[in-house]
């Protein structure tokens, strides 16, 4: 392994949070952000040719080293570590309008939810999944929310732009023998809308 | 007619991903998190066509189901029951001969809850991701803590004076004065100010004060004015704006 890559590597394995690219480059002042690059896939090839039980991955912006995923029940059956406490329902669904609408007032999350949401607005915000971006211009200049980096990291995504596409969710109400769309009013209206 | 949902099994088997309880106040009950879930879980249950919702039969069931599951305390349930009843009744009203003109009143209702579906799918999609994430720890290594603020120091009065004494004796040139308690008479005064209102019924401010005022007379004289005017007793006037006081004895409660 070449230098630079065993600098980041003693990087990753002392940071408590992912690195950015930025925060690495600032290991070694005679370096670009390129090599820096290259020197962080070398180091994650390394890991995952050589079978390591570690792996570096691109999580929330930053890089960071984590264990395998195959490994985790046998690491938390055995207490060495603790598995995260998961989202409820509601937790998850907020956060998705939220993820999708942003910036969002709670409003706009309730009429969407068809649920009062400001306890879990809260809960989520306790949480830092979620975080005050502005306030509306609406009457009584209501808080906006939007997603935090930390909401990234718990899903394992580099940026927002690695949440599904709507479009490539189905609307899986229909029965599946029908074949032909419906044609009616409300579809019409629905497209419309949309 | 008969309702082939409303039991209980086919609720409780809906998912349930209640896993964390919290403080705040959330209706979430056998898995549903909201009425839109609850309407949604049985169009899906019957394999109905979310854009043309039998509305009399899907609200009979809604009322059917959230009775029995108490949640007719919940106002979001309440405020979709009542919903879909006056779609249930305006699908009842007769219809303008073509169909041009004819809005479909559930138009509202679909879109909803196609929008609702979808972010369903997304959260389904986002709880697996975090899912799959959990299972990627990072290393266990935590900051130690940020040093404790110093406990507040307990001192004794002598100890502070002597603390002082040592800062005073190391200023070259100190300018200490002594400090002479100086205590307001405000009953003399007030004695003083009735007496004189006994024999006559208006003095002047200077009157009042007495022979060579000092500081403390003046204060004193003029809290005994205050309080005695309070009671009622005289009454304080200024004829013009920079004359003398007036004091005049109160008439009518002097009897006080």
């Amino acid at each position: 392994m070449k230098p630079l890559a065993q600098l980041i590597e003693a990087a990753l394995f002392a940071a408590d949070r992912p690195l950015t690219l930025e925060e690495l480059e600032a290991l070694d002042p005679e370096v670009s952000l390129a090599e820096v690059r290259a020197a962080v896939e070398q180091l994650r090839d390394h890991y995952d040719l050589d079978g390591h039980g570690v792996e570096v991955v691109e999580l929330g912006g930053g890089w960071q080293v984590v264990t395998r995923a195959a490994l985790a029940e046998a690491l938390e059956r055995a207490r060495v570590v603790q598995r995260s406490s998961r989202l409820t329902a509601a937790m998850l669904e907020t956060l998705a309008v939220i993820a999708y609408r942003q910036p969002v007032g709670r409003a706009e999350v309730e009429e969407i939810r068809g649920v009062q949401s400001s306890g879990v607005l809260r809960s989520l915000q306790e949480r830092s999944l979620i975080e005050v971006v502005g306030r509306s211009d609406a009457m009584g200049r209501p808080l906006l929310y939007g997603t935090t980096p930390l909401f990234l990291e718990l899903l394992g995504l580099s940026d927002l732009s690695g949440l599904p596409r709507t479009e490539e969710f189905s609307i899986a109400l229909q029965p599946p023998a029908v074949e032909a769309p419906p044609d009616d009013d409300a579809a019409a209206y629905v497209e419309a809308e949309s | 007619m008969t309702f082939p949902v409303a039991t209980a099994p086919a609720f409780t088997a809906a998912p349930a991903p209640v896993l964390e309880r919290e403080s705040a106040f959330v209706v979430e009950v056998d898995g549903f998190s909201g009425p839109l879930d609850l309407l949604l879980h049985l169009i899906r249950e019957q394999r109905l066509e979310i854009s043309d919702i039998p509305v009399a039969r899907i609200a009979d069931q809604f009322l059917a189901v959230i009775d029995q599951l108490q949640l007719n305390q919940a106002a979001d349930y309440l405020e979709m029951a009542s919903r879909l009843l006056r779609l249930k009744i305006q699908m009842l009203l007769p219809r303008p001969g073509t169909e041009e003109g004819w809005e479909d009143p559930r138009a509202e209702l679909v879109r909803r809850l196609l929008e609702y579906q979808q972010i369903k799918e997304v959260a389904l999609w986002m709880g697996r991701a975090a899912e799959r994430r959990g299972l990627m720890h990072p290393r266990g290594y935590l900051p130690p803590p940020p040093d404790l603020p110093p406990e507040p120091p307990t001192l004794d009065l002598l100890e502070l004076l002597m603390a002082v004494d040592r800062v005073v004796a190391g200023i070259l040139h100190p300018v200490l004065h002594s400090v002479v308690a100086r205590p307001l008479d405000v009953e003399g005064a007030t004695l003083r100010i009735e007496t004189l209102l006994q024999n006559r019924t208006e003095l002047t401010w200077a009157e009042a004060l007495g022979p060579t005022p000092t500081i403390t007379d003046v204060l004193s004289t003029l809290l005994a004015l205050l309080e005695l005017a309070r009671r009622g007793l005289l009454r304080v006037a200024q004829p013009h704006p920079f004359t003398p006081l007036v004091i005049r004895r109160e008439a009518t409660r002097s009897a006080d």
